[in-house]
């Protein structure tokens, strides 16, 4: 799960971390109330998921109140688009007024979970205010690395060897830096987090260290303990699709292509979606129906990938071991009888209960039901069906 | 012969009263997996449903019955705890099913068995089987061949449930038989890998060859890439899933995810060709792949 800029900036703040005054603001008059308020130039930062917001015009440095008015409203009005958004764009509901402060350097603090090493690692670089895949790729010395103990987490004299290569030497400036790394450290701990970046975090001509943009990504897997965390969900941002078979205990996720995909198991799902393509088709979606799938979990399934009008193809992939495939034939022929297929669906059937699976499927009937062998065979018929 | 279990395995299930728990150890003891006894909180004392001994801790569970593998059936937020419980009461191997578990409890678990000795498969992975001697775990048993004498065994290592039952299932009507089959789960931290599992096939006489299944997310595969050209001389074929994911998005398996560039399928098969495992380019061609080199 992703949070908003200023909901990680409210979770810094909270863990000690020093960030330049602000206001969330949802209509132009609260953005003059808030640029009022701060009482000097702000910025006018657009709050979505997406990334390349300054390039889209987003993200906008205002000196006055009729600026603050005209930023606001062309952000408020206006979809967003960049090149991570698709063509349509997003709408934008909130504004994060901050404070602007004269910057003298830009760095970069972060904690991700390595996975390679089973341990969160603090990374800092005093090449701050750029993607940090670019930092590792062209300039790797540039990133110093310092692992947390499992058991122990931070140590003290990683965060003084932290703070040293960022090369704050003024003692206020360095007791500040501390600060910010222990804060991170903390809100990655204490929130499950996958990924907490503050980028960049600078020193201002006045000589304060802040932190003036953050991400946060957290561990699906530990929102039960968080709700805190639930809370901050926007939901609004999330593909609709992708939610409502969330709810149905699916994993669903909407792709381009007109193939669609019921598939048991995240593995087999993608090597479904690969062999697709590799046969020339294009899969409209990745759907695991997982292995404790119901009846009615498997209709529901059915539903959502005819739900999107591009899907021209069905192809129904199940390997039996927990989940059976009897259950899916059952569905499948529910699914007939409730909504009706209008597209032919390819059905590729193997594991527990096959043989009743198959026996079911006969007796039903189904005229668009194409039967297959076997994986590749499968993947052949669909896209020949599509194309 | 075999790895990490056989048919003098002694195994208890963790949350053996629980619907899941349950259920898959009465498939494992139908497969033939000598199951001694169970655990459950609160139901010390008591009969689980297949006459088994309930006890209310893996340390009694240990010294009653002399069990040296635990199969944990224990929902996401204590299982990570029902692992270092095993750990500590002197459990060899652990053996996690549970899907959903946070990632930063197994970073603490990983940590905590590794100081002890304790070896561990999963989370959220099927378990492991050396067939038609002992399964341990969610994967339908009828699908694998036990091997008899010959020289087609092979050792199968997935990060997929249901792409290895596929993988089996091509094997077994090539008649290619399987030594062990060991699912290692999808998720970021986990237990045995890769290299650990390839360097015991490849110590074990009666595997011939080794069938590893990857899929995005992380740098694992690239790693055992490295290894296996360094250490292994068994052949050892392959497939990745994941070319068609798109990055950034969570593919099914908290693990599978392309992010800041990393964990792309194109790289893991580049840094497997190149280091001569033979990687299949279709999944029906897994089968096809191993059977070339054995």
């Amino acid at each position: 799960m992703k949070i908003h800029e200023y909901q990680a900036r409210d979770l810094l703040s909270d863990a000690g971390v020093p960030v330049p005054p602000s206001s969330v603001v949802e209509t132009v008059e609260e953005a003059v109330a808030a640029f009022k308020k701060i009482n000097s130039t702000v910025v006018v930062k657009a709050q979505v998921f997406a990334g390349g917001r300054g390039k889209a015009g987003f993200v906008k440095l205002c000196k006055t109140a009729d600026e603050v008015k005209d930023a606001a409203q062309f952000m408020l009005t206006n979809r967003m688009v960049s090149n991570q958004t698709g063509a349509e764009g997003i709408a934008v509901k909130k504004l994060l007024i901050a404070d602007a402060v004269d910057i003298e350097s830009e760095y970069y603090v972060a904690v991700v979970l390595d996975r390679a090493k089973r341990a969160p690692v603090v990374m800092v670089s005093r090449e701050g205010g750029v993607e940090i895949e670019v930092v590792a790729e062209k300039n790797p010395d540039a990133i110093v690395k310092k692992w947390l103990d499992p058991h122990l987490g931070l140590m003290n004299f990683q965060t003084a060897q932290l703070v040293e290569a960022l090369g704050f030497t003024d003692k206020q400036q360095a007791k500040d830096a501390a600060k910010v790394i222990r804060g991170l450290v903390k809100v990655f701990l204490d929130n499950d987090c996958s990924l907490a970046e503050i980028n960049p975090l600078v020193r201002t001509t006045d000589g304060k260290v802040l932190a003036i943009d953050a991400k946060m990504n957290f561990d699906d897997s530990a929102l039960f303990r968080h709700p805190n965390l639930n809370e901050m969900h926007d939901k609004s941002e999330e593909n609709p699709a992708e939610l409502r078979a969330k709810e149905h205990d699916l994993t669903y996720i909407a792709l381009d292509g007109n193939i669609g995909c019921l598939v048991n198991g995240a593995g087999l799902a993608m090597a479904t979606m690969d062999i697709i393509k590799l046969h020339g088709g294009d899969p409209a979606n990745f759907l695991d129906v997982g292995g404790s799938v119901t009846k009615d979990g498997a209709i529901e399934a059915f539903k959502i990938i005819l739900a999107d009008d591009k899907v021209k193809g069905i192809l129904v992939n199940i390997f039996g071991g927990i989940a059976k495939c009897d259950t899916i034939a059952e569905a499948l022929i529910a699914a007939a009888r409730e909504i009706g297929f209008k597209v032919p669906v390819v059905v590729r059937l193997e594991g527990t209960n096959v043989d009743r699976a198959r026996e079911l499927l006969a007796e039903a009937n189904i005229d668009v039901l194409v039967p297959a062998d076997d994986l590749t065979d499968a993947a052949k018929k669909v896209c020949a069906q599509v194309a | 012969m075999s790895i990490l279990v056989d048919r003098n395995t002694k195994v208890i299930c963790q949350g053996i009263t629980g619907q899941a728990g349950a259920f898959h150890t009465t498939q494992c003891i139908e497969y033939g997996a000598k199951f001694v006894g169970g655990t459950s909180p609160g139901k010390g004392g008591t009969k689980s449903e297949h006459g088994l001994p309930v006890f209310n801790t893996v340390a009694e569970a240990v010294s009653t019955t002399g069990a040296d593998v635990s199969m944990v059936f224990v929902p996401p937020p204590f299982a990570a705890d029902a692992a270092m419980e095993a750990a500590d009461a002197g459990i060899r191997l652990v053996v996690v099913i549970t899907e959903g578990i946070p990632a930063l409890d197994m970073v603490k678990a990983r940590k905590y068995l590794d100081d002890r000795g304790v070896l561990m498969i999963g989370p959220n992975c099927p378990g492991v089987i050396t067939p038609g001697e002992c399964k341990i775990g969610i994967m339908p048993g009828y699908i694998h061949t036990p091997p008899k004498g010959g020289n087609k065994n092979v050792g199968i290592i997935s990060r997929s449930g249901t792409l290895t039952y596929e993988a089996v299932w091509q094997c077994s009507s090539r008649g290619i038989s399987q030594t062990t089959c060991v699912g290692i789960g999808g998720d970021p931290v986990k237990g045995l890998n890769f290299i650990e599992l390839l360097s015991m096939f490849e110590e074990d006489d009666d595997t011939h060859g080794m069938i590893m299944i990857g899929e995005i997310g992380g740098t694992d595969e690239e790693n055992a890439a490295d290894f296996v050209k360094a250490n292994i001389k068994k052949p050892v074929a392959g497939f990745i899933a994941g070319r068609t994911a798109p990055p950034g998005k969570r593919m099914g398996h908290a693990g599978a995810i392309i992010s800041g560039g990393e964990g792309t399928a194109d790289g893991k098969i580049d840094a497997m060709k190149a280091a001569g495992i033979s990687v299949a380019e279709s999944p029906a061609q897994i089968g096809e792949a191993i059977a070339a080199l054995i």
